[in-house]
């Protein structure tokens, strides 16, 4: 259903300011979007002063800077802090990308945090992403056959084949693409969204796989791909520059040819 | 601590506007528009039926300065949605959905649709 305006419960009231930037040559201001589910407050946005000389470049080293200095009830998800993990994925400045892979540099005057857009809110910058996992589970991300495994080897694949899945196993399931997608936003409850399309076009793709029927039988739904109305949000997003929105006209492709 | 009392994080809100997701939304409004405009030239279509009288009412209103506004904008929707249009045919045959050609074919489409916009009232006020 699409609701522009935020539920009662989720409308943002202005926060705190605190300057921890005394003497600083290079003082930058973060907004850092916030809810405490034990407080019974509604989100509101703090303000925090940062010397950027006391922190590393990329804003995950502003947000760490932020967490042991200044505020440490300040909660977001990272671990690997450079881009492979795919754990602290939040909007910066408008748009989704990984905190890590973000150069504070590239953000003109504050620099805006808020969690994935259109999320249920665990604390701060933590999204619930229990529904996006679910819908990972639902496209059985791993490799289906039903032939009997060769004996004496694996699978095989050809230089050719294998070449087919560059571009979609790079994935880290960030859900930058998802939360950035219209379409996802006010309908989540059934379509897919481009993260777990492109996944699901990841096992498609495979050569190794013998499942291709069942796996498009299973997304041929005007909800499950079809919400997928090209917008390319999710291209645009991508920190890892992969291509999602390909590889649902990809899937769609599929579905015209094998009528 | 229930699920249900979680608030949701912002979105449209928030997010930046791009020229992916502005010519996405623009080719709905567009569309909405070209329907709104459908009934303006049923009208128009309806009054010539009806004799001379109501097609000079009819043809009074769109002569007017709101009249030629909105045939303006009529105008400007309707080619907005074709060469919109044809850019999501291309992309529905799996084509030009790299990056830089999205935003080449996004500025493509906005660049045609005005100087089309342009041409036709060129052409009109002359016969006109």
């Amino acid at each position: 259903m699409v609701e522009f305006a935020l539920p009662r419960n989720s409308r943002i009231t202005p926060g705190k300011r605190v300057s921890n930037a005394k003497g600083a040559k290079r003082a930058k201001n973060f907004k850092i979007y916030r809810w405490n589910p034990e407080d019974g407050q509604n989100p509101h946005l703090d303000e925090f002063e940062i010397d950027l000389d006391k922190c590393g470049p990329m804003v995950l080293d502003a947000l760490i800077h932020i967490k042991n200095d200044v505020d440490g009830t300040v909660a977001f998800r990272r671990s690997c802090r450079e881009g492979i993990c795919g754990s602290c994925a939040m909007n910066i400045d408008g748009v989704n990308t990984l905190a890590c892979l973000k150069p504070i540099e590239e953000v003109k005057g504050d620099v805006a945090i808020y969690p994935l857009p259109h999320m249920k809110v665990v604390k701060d910058l933590v999204p619930d992403l229990n529904q996006v996992y679910a819908q990972y589970t639902s496209i059985k991300p791993w490799l289906q056959t039903q032939s009997a495994t060769p004996p004496d080897r694996e699978r095989l694949q050809s230089p050719e084949e294998r070449e087919k899945l560059n571009g979609l196993y790079e994935c880290i399931l960030c859900f930058c693409c998802t939360t950035s997608c219209p379409s996802y936003w006010w309908n989540g409850d059934r379509y897919l969204g481009p993260a777990v399309l492109l996944q699901a076009y990841r096992w498609i793709a495979d050569s190794r796989d013998e499942m291709t029927g069942e796996r498009l039988d299973q997304l041929e739904d005007p909800f499950r791909l079809y919400r997928c109305h090209t917008i390319m949000n999710c291209t645009r997003t991508c920190p890892k520059g992969l291509n999602p929105a390909k590889a649902i006209a990809e899937i769609k492709k599929l579905m015209v040819e094998r009528h | 601590m229930s699920n249900g009392s979680r608030p949701l994080s912002p979105h449209l809100q928030i997010y930046r506007p791009q020229i992916t997701s502005v010519l996405s939304i623009s080719h709905r409004v567009t569309g909405l528009g070209l329907a709104v405009g459908t009934l303006l030239m049923v009208w128009w279509l309806l009054a010539a039926a009806a004799g001379p009288e109501s097609y000079a009412r009819a043809a009074g209103f769109m002569g007017s300065f709101f009249g030629l506004l909105l045939l303006f904008g009529w105008t400007f929707a309707l080619w907005f949605h074709f060469c919109a249009g044809i850019r999501h045919l291309i992309w529905d045959t799996g084509y030009a959905l790299e990056l830089p050609k999205v935003y080449l074919g996004g500025w493509i489409v906005i660049g045609t649709s005005v100087g089309l916009t342009i041409l036709t009232w060129i052409i009109a006020l002359i016969a006109w």
